[in-house]
């Protein structure tokens, strides 16, 4: 009996240490790069990149604070993507999505082919460049990082019908057709307000994609003035210099580069890069959860 | 006659409706056909003066070449292997987590350890780039200075040295996507009817009996679905795991090189525009008849969860 009860609480708290292991192993990196951001130059010449600096220091800090102008015009360029592309790609999704969940829509199994195939095969990545470069003279715009790829995924409107389809009562869009409301008003009076969670959830993932974009930006950008955030940490970690090279002559960017604690600069950069995002990850954990469960369980 | 009429009718009716899908259907004209006419590259000797239509013919040029070196080999067995190891490694990590996560009864702490282990999910290559950096560089990285301390061993050049990526790789995926799937798979496990469980519980089966004999098959065709879709997508890679993260080093090519950083590099470093297009659509196409392939299988598995 005493053995039974033993088992009972080793199993239990078996689980909790190996989910307190995972937890460290999901958190420490982030925890390191914080670390190393506010150790001082000595420190990190003794110890390395370390968990426990000797001596803490925010210069790294002070110098990006110095000269801001490069990492704010990065933050910009993300802002106003994410921003316009959010909007634009939540309202064509929602426009595509709402009419092939409507049985009565003619044309309706041809025009969610259209979409379908799409998820089947691509033209590849030369091609599809091709077309935005030569075609659409999209090189070196901001509209590249909006409208490439992103900007409506075939995946989000099946979700998104399968949402119109089983939440919205048929009988509500019938008894607003026979009070003499047109389509256009049943879907932005009716529908949408009806279809909040989902939007909130396909706004979510929009949102993170925009944010999180660098691939875009790699390919359609030369002109680092518009560089986004993403892609001025990854010009960052591969040449430090950069940061420098942008703003300032050749003679000061030696006389700066004497000065800067270069490692820890590099990783307070990846933090004011990452910050935003982990700030605000707690308030819409909750959301993205259930919207990548929702959209697994009815796939 | 009569459904001409009907249908002209309809179209009448809801012509709102059919104009709603209008920037949607430019979109994806502009996004994905365009391009997938634009696969005719391949069989060209593209130059930008002459643009798409008035390149010259190559042929088969271009497969010829890609299948002549060693690169199609490379690329094709460095994405099969690596997706592999993914899928076999995630599936198994991933489903363990999710069982063990059930057996937590405390709703906070569940939900605590689902968002923390969901975290790396959430950010960008660029930002886990940065963090393998941090336990990789050679002179100041968290690894070497721990080998140094407690073996006294001499620094490894992480970023000089191809044959530890395929294990550097393989650990930071399964740390980027773990939580991702094991949510997933949670959540259908909290699907599963409670009343097997209280009546495995009167006949006084154990928990582990339960696990193996209750959660897992009635989770299968899950796993089973999920894990066909993954297979039929085993030629794609994720570029920025394969780029960003080993920080496009010349070095690692040989292990770190898939199709999908083949297809960049060929254009955008070598220009060989012909080249990249017939190695993307030689991936086009295979990843087309296994998702064919795959829907079938999974058709028969469980009907609801086919693609079509």
């Amino acid at each position: 009996m005493r053995e039974l009860n033993l088992s009972k609480r080793i199993g239990p708290a078996m689980i909790h240490l190996f989910f307190w292991c995972f937890t460290i192993v999901s958190l420490v990196p982030f925890i390191l790069i914080f670390m190393v951001s506010i150790s001082s130059e000595d420190s990190i010449a003794q110890k390395g990149f370390s968990l426990f600096p000797n001596e803490i220091s925010f210069g790294a800090y002070q110098f990006l604070f110095n000269d801001f102008t490069e990492i704010a015009k990065a933050y910009g360029v993300t802002i106003v993507a994410t921003l316009v592309g959010t909007a634009v790609s939540l309202l064509i999704t929602a426009l595509f999505a709402y009419p092939i969940s409507r049985a009565q829509l003619p044309f309706r199994r041809t025009i969610s082919f259209y979409l379908f195939f799409t998820m089947l095969f691509g033209g590849g990545l030369a091609p599809w460049y091709i077309t935005y470069v030569n075609m659409l003279g999209m090189k070196n715009t901001i509209f590249s990082m909006i409208i490439p790829n992103l900007l409506m995924g075939a995946f989000n409107v099946f979700l998104m019908r399968s949402f119109f389809a089983s939440t919205i009562p048929e009988s509500v869009i019938e008894s607003a057709t026979i009070d003499g409301a047109g389509e256009l008003k049943i879907f932005f009076k009716i529908v949408v307000p009806l279809s909040l969670p989902i939007m909130a959830t396909i706004g979510l993932f929009n949102t993170l994609a925009y944010w999180n974009d660098w691939y875009n930006c790699m390919l359609f950008i030369d002109n680092p003035d518009l560089y986004n955030i993403q892609y001025l940490m990854t010009k960052t970690l591969t040449n430090i210099q950069f940061l420098l090279a942008k703003s300032n002559s050749t003679a000061q960017v030696g006389e700066l580069l004497a000065k800067m604690p270069r490692e820890s600069v590099r990783m307070a950069l990846a933090m004011i890069g990452v910050a935003p995002l982990l700030f605000a990850y707690p308030f819409f954990q909750k959301y993205y959860i259930s919207g990548i469960t929702s959209g697994a369980v009815k796939g | 006659m009569t459904k001409l009429v009907k249908l002209k009718r309809d179209v009448k009716k809801y012509k709102w409706l059919l104009l709603m899908t209008v920037p949607g259907i430019i979109y994806l004209f502009i996004n994905n056909y365009i391009p997938m006419y634009g696969v005719i590259l391949a069989f060209k000797n593209y130059n930008y003066v002459d643009g798409i239509w008035g390149s010259p013919w190559a042929g088969w040029d271009n497969f010829r070449f890609l299948f002549n070196t060693e690169d199609a080999y490379i690329i094709t067995r460095n994405t099969l292997l690596y997706n592999l190891v993914f899928i076999t490694l995630n599936l198994i990590l991933s489903v363990t987590i999710a069982l063990l996560i059930n057996e937590i009864k405390d709703k906070v702490i569940s939900r605590f350890y689902q968002s923390t282990f969901l975290l790396p999910h959430i950010i960008s290559m660029v930002v886990v780039a940065y963090l393998v950096f941090s336990f990789l560089n050679a002179e100041n990285g968290l690894v070497n200075r721990l080998l140094l301390k407690w073996f006294s061993m001499d620094g490894i050049s992480w970023y000089g040295e191809p044959k530890y990526w395929p294990f550097i790789l393989v650990i930071v995926n399964a740390w980027k996507s773990v939580g991702y799937w094991s949510i997933i798979y949670f959540a259908s496990i909290i699907g599963i009817d409670k009343e097997y469980y209280e009546a495995a519980t009167i006949d006084g089966a154990s928990k582990w009996k339960q696990m193996t004999r209750i959660t897992i098959p009635l989770i299968m065709p899950v796993i089973i679905t999920l894990t066909l879709l993954a297979v039929s997508t085993i030629l794609r890679s994720d570029f920025g795991l394969f780029y960003q993260v080993p920080m496009n080093t010349g070095a690692l090519i040989p292990t770190t090189q898939t199709i999908d950083t083949f297809v960049y590099r060929a254009m955008l470093q070598s220009g060989d525009v012909g080249m990249s297009t017939a190695a993307g659509l030689y991936q086009s196409v295979c990843c087309f008849v296994l998702i064919l392939v795959a829907n079938t299988a999974v058709r028969r598995i469980n009907k609801q969860s086919a693609l079509f």
